[in-house]
């Protein structure tokens, strides 16, 4: 490379041709040991319904296992809700919102959510194990994201409570009732904070089914919910399999809905409840463009371009999973990008070194080497770092593609693991057109030195949320959602205080 | 023989630590019923310049902390007052208030700052805003703590006024020198012991007992004090009035003629934390 | 003629070199925090973290007995049992390399660097900033720590910083260079890099580029550490030539100097997991490290007062 002087450099700074390429070695001269966490995440044997307050049977009497996806091992079992435990979910949310938590002065209701998020903060440790042992995220995530999050999630609604009339300038709010909610199995924990903290901060009540794949974190947020002294039937929760959750989204009693999952599932539960006056967001997939310009600070792109969709696995609606990348800088941030999956460490989430954990089930795992074997057949480039999967459990490599294009069915839709379709651009307007071109618009990364750049990416960007060399940065100040068929409505914020309320 | 307990000295807290004056004077003070309770530091103005060295020192570190931290560590005083309510409701009855009465203050304080704990990460989202100017920038108004405010404290609810100021201040990242009631100063004291284990760092607040008259031209006049609330009668709003006037300093004061039911919910609100707050409004060109 | 105005030339340097998103960097670092090594894993990285001291004293006040005393110190660091390497060099000033190679002997395998070139201000005419290098080197000097001309840096005079450099280089003969950057006055991790590139590019592979000189208030940090790796990692795999890293000053306790390994780890890789491309500027990084030691093989946490010259007995 040049150098800034007239004087000549004293050695060659061109390699020489046909001399090899120089390489990193990430070798193993420093191997660590195992690191695992062995706290005790105090998981019981079996776990009920938590209706009205009290952990009750099933009325089927029957329980299903959930698995540890690092291992392939039992966890618990789990009650198998149904429609009869519905019914009598909703009746004590019912009774509960209107005799109880509806009358109740916000700044009342606020000192129970800061208790949960007290209580959060005290179990943090066993909570996270259980997540990670539930998830198959890496113990260093749920210690260091999922839990603080949640509690701080806990904390940031429980001081809107008795601030209500600042929600709405010009209007006052008035909760809706009882609302259902059916969340995901990507951020198990922190979806249940994300759902219950704004709507019942607001006055409503609860009926709220977690993922059949992971269960655990919301029976023992139950317990928290006791140890709390929460008025029971406040919030309710329901274990049991995707049709369960179809009837917590269309009891009549349910003033409004809140869904977070799949488009396409996100699609089924609006047309089961259309016709009624149901009030609902919905929070569904997305397939985000992060977006690499030449004058971005390319190491910390490279970084955001990891954060974007490895953490979780991948397995986030908000992942940044195309990577569209200026072509001056193309070769040069893949390069690094290569050298920095070499320094992943994949492997037993429970470890305090591991950066990539499990696949949450084995039908995950499938889908997603479904994808790659697609990307693949259609003519893109593939690449993994080598790395050690342990012999069970749900794992895969972090995988890269080069070389596709806007058609291909990798560029197009959402895989939901950990595999990333890089795809170049030349101008600006190309970027914003390739970036906007899918039917998603939950989020987008933009990474570049300009900001007037970074203002005009934002305001063309048909995405809810726009991080600007940054990537997946959450707070509970912070509003999320998606355009287009990524859902609509918002959580967090003040905005996201609004979807939980009627104007009166 | 009964055993003799040990009397406490008291001590205000400034800079983290507890102090005597500067100037080693104290003023006794009386219960209701006349009997002597304890000496209390009768600070000087010197003891005022130092304080405001403390808040000053104190202050970018307390301004930089997350809004969530804020909240987080205000809470934590409300736990400490609570957990110590059955002692700071005895250091209210020495003025001679009811126990049913001094309770009902410690409640009051208690929820007070957990109403302002809940403050610090969304007053931002109320008073702050983005605006759509008629020319291709991206214009937005943030607000900023305006940094060493000065706090008077009344007579009366030794405890409840004390914290009603103190804690809308300290929730957008200002620190306080406060000035506590001179014929109750006792929960100021207290205070100061909550304060410091709630792991508020050391000189955010900083607790100073005397008299008015000695320390009111002093709060007036100090330069590095950026804005002034509380309460005080009309000859001392005159006289901090003239003072604020050569540093331009901000005045957010009550008249004691007037006084404020400290009780009320009109006694809480964010146009409280607004009155320490400068509003910053940025602009920046959007295009590629 | 345009008027050449500092503020363009360095503009250019940062498009040629690319900047840095400092909160990008300190996330980034954030992580190595998180790493968790312990058991074998742990001691390979104490003694490997012992054999890339340089093992420093820099005061007005050093005697040659104060030199002696570290000389002894680096040959042995404890007792033997332990099985504590030598460290790789001692670090002095000039009037002291004398007295440091009277105390190692000819043929020490622990080498001797010298700090030069009016360290630490680098505020003396180049003339005498040369011939001290090249005292230093008669009087038995390996390796010498420059500092670069800041001033020059900061007026967008690269062409100078780096004719100074080139001249030091020649002065050492056979022996290594360091260079030090002195981060704290270069403020911005974008200045740093640019810095580092400018230097690098006129150094010998096998040379160092270090972060400071341990005298103003602010050394080496994980953050300043990362960038510079980069940049030595960007120029490797640019030109194939391997700079050494040197952080210096601020790392005093074990566990600081673990996680700056795990950054060359996980940066540069393990070809630079080594004393001939990675040490460690410090003095009581030394004991702590010792200390660690003992306590890997006994299970026992140590009070400092078992480890010489750490003889507070609180």
């Amino acid at each position: 490379m040049p150098t800034l002087t007239a004087k000549k450099s004293p050695r060659p700074t061109k390699r020489a041709q046909g001399r090899p390429l120089p390489e990193l070695i990430f070798g193993d001269l420093w191997e660590f040991d195992p690191s695992p966490e062995t706290a005790d995440p105090k998981l019981k044997a079996r776990y009920d319904l938590f209706i009205d307050g009290k952990f009750v049977a099933p009325a089927s009497g029957k329980y299903f296992d959930s698995i540890n996806p690092a291992n392939e091992q039992k966890i618990a079992e789990l009650a198998l809700g149904g429609a009869a435990d519905v019914e009598a979910a909703y009746r004590a949310a019912q009774k509960a919102q209107e005799t109880v938590w509806g009358k109740m002065p916000g700044r009342e209701r606020a000192k129970y959510l800061y208790r949960i998020a007290r209580l959060l903060q005290d179990r943090a440790r066993e909570f996270a194990i259980a997540e990670t042992m539930d998830n198959g995220k890496p113990i260093k995530e749920t210690r260091d994201f999922d839990v603080p999050m949640a509690a701080a999630h806990f904390f940031y609604h429980a001081g809107w409570a008795d601030k209500l009339e600042y929600v709405a300038p010009g209007r006052r709010v008035a909760p809706l009732g009882v609302v259902g909610q059916v969340i995901p199995w990507n951020f198990p924990l922190l979806m249940l904070a994300w759902k219950i903290a704004p709507a019942i901060a607001m006055g409503n009540c609860v009926v709220i089914k977690p993922a059949t794949n992971t269960p655990i974190s919301a029976v023992k947020l139950a317990e928290i919910f006791q140890d709390a002294g929460l008025p029971p039937g406040v919030v309710n929760v329901i274990t049991g399999p995707g049709s369960t959750g179809g009837l917590i989204m269309t009891h009549p009693t349910a003033a409004k809905i809140a869904f977070t999952g799949s488009t396409e599932v996100g699609k089924v539960i609006m047309r089961s409840v259309a016709g009624t006056d149901k009030r609902m967001t919905m929070e569904l997939g997305g397939k985000a463009a992060n977006i690499v310009f030449d004058d971005a600070p390319l190491d910390q792109a490279v970084e955001g371009i990891v954060n974007g969709i490895f953490f979780n696995q991948g397995q986030v609606c908000c992942a940044g999973s195309r990577l569209l990348v200026h072509e001056p800088v193309a070769e040069r941030v893949v390069a690094k990008l290569k050298n920095r999956l070499r320094a992943l460490r994949v492997g037993n989430p429970l470890d305090k070194n591991t950066d990539v954990g499990a696949i949450v089930s084995r039908g995950q795992l499938e889908t997603v080497q479904d994808y790659i074997n697609i990307g693949v057949k259609e003519g893109a480039e593939l690449w993994q770092p080598p790395c050690r999967l342990p012999a069970k459990g749900f794992y895969l490599p972090p995988t890269i593609f080069t070389g596709v294009s806007q058609s291909h069915r990798i560029a197009r839709e959402e895989i939901f693991g950990p595999v990333l379709a890089i795809i170049t651009f030349r101008t600006v307007d190309e970027a914003i057109e390739k970036a906007n071109n899918t039917a998603y618009g939950l989020s987008a990364g933009v990474w570049t030195d300009k900001g007037s750049r970074i203002l005009k990416m934002s305001t063309e960007l048909k995405a809810g949320v726009v991080w600007a060399n940054t990537f997946n940065k959450f707070d509970p100040t912070s509003p999320f959602g998606g355009y287009k068929e990524s859902g609509f409505g918002r959580e967090g914020g003040r905005q996201g205080l609004l979807d939980y309320c009627k104007l009166v | 023989m009964t055993r003799l307990p040990i009397t406490k000295t008291p001590k205000v807290y400034v800079g983290g630590a507890f102090i005597r004056s500067e100037s080693a004077r104290v003023y006794p003070l009386k219960d209701a019923a006349g009997n002597f309770y304890a000496n209390i530091p009768q600070c000087t103005r010197k003891d005022l310049r130092n304080a405001v060295e403390a808040a000053a020192k104190a202050g970018p570190g307390w301004a930089k902390r997350t809004a969530y931290n804020r909240g987080q560590i205000l809470y934590r005083l409300g736990e400490m007052l609570e957990a110590r309510a059955a002692e700071m409701a005895e250091a209210i009855m020495i003025g001679g208030a009811s126990k049913a009465a001094a309770a009902r203050e410690v409640e009051a304080s208690v929820d007070r700052l957990i109403y302002y704990a809940g403050w610090t990460d969304k007053y931002e989202q109320v008073l702050g805003n983005v605006n759509p100017v008629a020319a291709p920038y991206f214009n937005f108004t943030v607000t900023e703590p305006m940094g060493i405010v000065g706090v008077l404290a009344p007579e009366e609810a030794p405890l409840l006024a004390l914290v009603s100021l103190v804690a809308p201040a300290i929730t957008s990242g200002n620190t306080v020198v406060a000035l506590a009631s001179t014929a109750q100063p006792y929960p100021a004291i207290l205070l100061g012991e909550m304060l410091a284990t709630s792991d508020l760092p050391g000189g955010v607040v900083n607790l100073l007992t005397g008299f008015r008259k000695e320390m009111v031209p002093t709060f007036a006049t100090h330069t590095h004090l950026r804005a002034l609330v509380g309460v005080a009668d009309a000859e001392e709003r005159k006289a901090l009035a003239l003072g604020a006037a050569d540093s331009i300093k901000r005045l957010s004061l009550t008249k004691a003629e007037e006084p404020t039911d400290w009780f009320a919910d009109a006694a809480q609100s964010v146009y409280a934390v607004r009155a320490t707050l400068e509003f910053k409004t940025t602009w920046h060109p959007i295009g590629a | 003629m345009l008027a050449r105005s500092p503020h363009a030339a360095l503009r250019r340097l940062f498009d040629e070199v690319g900047t840095v998103d400092a909160v990008g960097v300190e996330e980034r670092v954030a992580k190595y925090g998180t790493r968790s090594i312990k058991k074998t894993s742990k001691l390979w990285g104490l003694k490997t973290a012992v054999s890339m001291v340089d093992l420093t004293t820099l005061e007005g006040k050093d005697t040659p007995g104060k030199v002696a005393s570290l000389c002894q110190k680096a040959l042995q660091p404890h007792d033997a049992a332990l099985g504590v390497p030598q460290v790789a060099a001692v670090c002095v000033y000039p009037a002291m390399v004398k007295h440091a190679r009277k105390a190692l002997g000819r043929d020490a395998t622990v080498r001797i660097a010298s700090v030069a070139t009016a360290f630490p201000s680098g505020q003396a005419p180049l003339k005498t900033r040369l011939a001290e290098v090249k005292a230093a080197v008669a009087d038995g000097a390996d390796e010498i720590d420059m500092v670069i001309n800041r001033g020059a840096f900061l007026a967008g005079e690269f062409g100078e910083m780096q004719d100074e450099i080139r001249a030091v280089v020649e002065a050492c003969g056979q022996a290594r260079l360091k260079v030090i950057l002195e981060v704290s006055e270069l403020e911005t991790y974008d200045n740093i890099r640019a810095a580092s590139f400018l230097a690098m590019r006129v150094i010998r592979p096998g040379d160092f580029i270090k972060t400071s000189t341990g005298k103003t208030s602010l050394n080496a940090t994980l953050g300043n550490n990362q960038v510079m790796i980069e940049a030595i990692r960007d120029y490797y795999l640019d030109t194939g030539i391997a700079i050494a890293m040197k952080p210096a000053g601020g790392i005093r306790t074990a566990k600081q100097a673990l996680t700056f390994l795990i950054a060359i780890k996980e940066t540069l890789g393990d070809a630079w997991l080594n004393n001939t491309r990675y040490r460690f500027g410090a003095s009581a990084l030394l004991n702590d490290l010792i200390r660690q030691i003992e306590k890997e093989k006994t299970g026992a946490y140590q009070a400092p007062y078992y480890f010489s010259e750490a003889t507070e007995s609180y």
